[in-house]
């Protein structure tokens, strides 16, 4: 198993490489969440749950089991 | 295209883009909120004057990312752009984008270039390129994009007269797709689409065949052809992947040309201010600190106004007393309408004030912070961090925030919402709530600071909302539906309040709330009236049987007056129906008199008030019209010669009203909402129930 998007620190940045199609709603790709961009993690609620990501300009808030299925290569 | 003289326009653009802002420009005060046929989502629309000759009506359709509709509110903008049938189908589109998000606006913009509407790019909050250190070079991206672009700063009220010049020339605008999906994802596919649909623009197939569900105008012929053509749900997923991908790289190629960012230039308010306000101890102690802040405001400010309409609507009775000729129609007005249009306008102050702070909530963009704090806590309960705002909402109308709802893209966290709701304490709960508080609760201090009336009043907030997670526990619990747990939200700009957004988002709640509940109201008040001052034949011989009956007592003429209107009211037709119930309702504590309003009040929750004071006002013929709360003290229980609303019915009341689910509005609106009658009587008998046996169980403790 790589890494996720749940994997990354606050303030760490990955690549997206790619996910399960079926697991992602369609509406997470328009907003610009593709294979090949940057996202960073700005923050994390306070149960862990859920994460505050910056992806290709939009700033969202997604749920830990959907980052999960988003496969990423950190950046260093 | 035909010249008309009235331009149907549509709205469309992401959320937080300052649609709204536009809007209220372009059509100030000639604004009305009507329905969607079949739905209850509002449909604003307002006239706004282009030039001379033109006038448009433009319709704000709900914010979204995309045509592709991932809740309720955003099928609405797919059915308005694809129902060339519907009313507002637009002779052309605007399309609101915001300065610093432009990437993921022309996602959008594309999608309805594609549909080939005369669409014009808005690209708003252009007063702030500077400071964000943003370039765009509009020539370029107008010949990239084939389209007319106007900046604008909404809220500044600036590039509004240029972009109604350029809509006076639409006629003109190019109508050409800019991207050409179908080379890209399989050529072979799409021609198949074009020659199985040839009455639609290519984009358009498409949308039909992948929203095939969401697309309930089409006739059935079409359903069917959509159907045979498409047997691969699997195909469909990836190629709807690939369009996206495709859109993407279109737009980054086109704002390479033409968009740049000196990120040296960007300030950093959002981190640091979301850094507190998501914190895990501050951004909990700050949430509830608000809402401290606006129960308190809600409490402390709205109780001015409401004694004031309060006695003005008292003094209003007994002037229309005096001063009509007597006689039934005045009756009527006295007892009946006055005092019901009353029980409307008391609400609202409350209102007002609570829709002021929401509005203010989710233009700051603090609401969205909210979510992302109780998401993980709320899905415990079953419910999503997005059901903070209907819950919250629910504080002042179930109604509107079952309607709020609608943005909760996973069924079973929606239902579950809409389902608790009504247990959140509602504005028509509060005169309830106030008067009785006043009566029962002794107006003290304790330690110095707390005001005794206030702790009961959040004391029953508390509670309500306690039954609320309770009752979505029971429910998460008890309820077997899959759930997919699909959330995303977006976390936007943090921006200071538009004074002028906020005034509309009140005016236009305040009034839909009038015409809808009040109607109720005020149609029950006179209903209510003509039961208690009419009659059988005891009744009609009140006055000579009391006069007969008492002539030994030889009372003064005041006092036998008073008994003559008790003894009337016991035997008009809501006095008999009041006694029926009253053995059904006599554990709890309550007389016939309380039955009556009680049993109106299973209409609406504020009618409680109304009704009494109608009951007290007819039995008071002749007499003293004093306020609502001064009669509710005089009334004395003829057994015991105690108060009537002494400290155990009077708390057996406020439960009874914490509980009951005593709206038929509300369980309309559920009905519409989730498409069953299940839901609606789940709610009434489910809470009914319960508010029966707490009422009975904390009367028989306290008296």
């Amino acid at each position: 198993m790589g890494d996720t998007i749940a994997s990354l620190l606050i303030g760490e940045i990955g690549i997206i490489q790619d996910f399960c199609l079926d697991a992602i709603p369609l509406n997470l790709l328009e907003m610009g969440c593709l294979p090949g961009k940057e996202v960073r993690l700005l923050q994390i609620a306070p149960l862990r749950d859920p994460l505050y990501i910056k992806v290709n300009g939009s700033h969202l808030a997604i749920r830990i089991e959907t980052a999960k299925q988003i496969n990423i290569t950190k950046l260093l | 295209m035909q010249s008309k003289s009235l331009l149907n326009i549509a709205l469309v653009g992401n959320p937080n883009t300052g649609k709204t802002s536009l809007f209220n420009q372009l059509t100030g005060l000639n604004q009305k909120v009507g329905n969607y046929p079949g739905i209850t989502v509002d449909k604003k629309q307002g006239k706004c004057k282009i030039s001379e000759h033109l006038t448009a009506e433009i319709t704000d359709l709900p914010g979204t990312y995309s045509i592709n509709p991932t809740t309720l509110d955003e099928t609405i903008v797919l059915e308005t752009l694809l129902n060339e049938n519907n009313d507002s189908f637009p002779d052309l589109v605007i399309v609101v984008a915001e300065v610093e998000n432009l990437k993921r606006n022309l996602f959008l913009f594309s999608q309805i270039k594609d549909l080939q509407f005369p669409a014009i790019l808005v690209i708003n909050m252009s007063d702030q390129m500077i400071r964000k250190g943003i370039t765009i070079d509009i020539d370029a991206l107008k010949k990239e994009l084939k389209s007319e672009i106007v900046l604008i700063s909404a809220r500044k009220n600036l590039g509004i007269d240029a972009l109604k010049r350029e809509i006076e020339n639409f006629e003109n605008w190019n109508t050409e797709p800019v991207a050409n999906i179908s080379d890209k994802i399989d050529p072979v596919f799409f021609e198949a689409i074009e020659t199985t649909f040839p009455e639609f623009s290519l984009y358009k197939s498409w949308l039909l065949i992948t929203q095939q569900k969401n697309c309930d105008f089409l006739s059935n012929e079409l359903q069917r052809k959509i159907t045979t053509f498409n047997k691969d749900d699997g195909k469909i997923i990836k190629y709807q992947h690939k369009e996206t991908v495709y859109r993407y790289q279109i737009i980054n190629e086109i704002l390479k040309k033409t968009y740049s960012v000196d990120k040296n230039e960007a300030t950093d308010i959002r981190s640091k201010l979301d850094r507190i306000l998501t914190h895990r101890i501050f951004g909990y102690i700050i949430f509830f600190g608000i809402l401290l802040l606006i129960f308190q405001s809600i409490f402390a400010w709205a109780s001015y106004p409401m004694d004031l309409i309060d006695v003005f609507f008292a003094n209003l009775s007994e002037l229309a007393k005096t001063n009509l000729p007597k006689g039934t129609f005045t009756n009527l007005i006295a007892e009946g309408i006055i005092p019901g249009v009353g029980g409307v306008v008391i609400f609202l102050p409350q209102i007002a004030i609570l829709f002021m702070f929401i509005a203010t909530l989710e233009e700051t963009g603090y609401m969205s912070r909210v979510v992302f704090l109780m998401d993980k806590i709320m899905r415990k309960f079953g419910m999503s961090g997005k059901s903070i705002i209907p819950l919250i909402s629910g504080t002042a109308c179930a109604i509107p925030a079952i309607m709020a709802s609608r943005n909760i893209s996973d069924w079973k966290e929606r239902l579950i919402t809409i389902l608790v709701i009504p247990f959140t304490t509602c504005s028509a709960r509060l005169p309830v709530y106030a008067i009785l508080i006043a009566l029962i609760i002794p107006d003290e201090r304790v330690f110095g600071i707390f005001n005794l009336q206030g702790l009961t009043l959040m004391g029953l907030y508390l509670l309500g909302f306690t039954a609320a997670i309770s009752s979505a526990i029971l429910l998460h619990n008890v309820l077997k539906i899959k759930t997919k747990g699909l959330f995303i939200i977006e976390m936007p700009n943090y921006k200071l309040p538009s004074i002028k957004n906020i005034f509309y988002e009140v005016v236009e709640k305040t009034k839909a709330f009038i015409f809808g509940a009040g109607k109720i109201i005020l149609a029950l008040s006179v209903v209510l009236w003509f039961l208690a001052s009419n009659g059988h034949t005891k009744f009609e011989n009140a006055s000579e049987f009391v006069t007969a009956q008492e002539s030994a007592n030889n009372l003064p003429e005041k006092v036998l007056n008073k008994k003559i209107a008790s003894y009337k009211l016991e035997h008009s037709y809501i006095g008999k129906m009041g006694k029926i119930i009253e053995p059904v309702i006599k554990p709890m504590g309550y007389d016939w008199k309380i039955g009556i309003a009680l049993i109106s009040s299973f209409a609406a929750r504020e009618v409680f008030i109304g009704a009494l004071a109608t009951i007290y006002n007819v039995e008071s013929e002749g007499g003293d019209f004093g306020t609502i709360k001064e009669r509710m003290a005089a009334e004395v229980n003829p057994k015991t010669g105690e108060k009537r609303f002494n400290f155990a019915t009077g708390m057996s009341l406020l439960l009874f009203y914490a509980f009951a689910m005593q709206c038929i509005g509300t369980l309309a609106i559920v009905k519409r909402e989730t498409k069953s009658w299940k839901w609606p009587i789940l709610q009434l008998t489910g809470m009914s129930a319960l508010a029966y046996i707490v009422s009975i169980i904390t009367y028989n403790i306290l008296s």
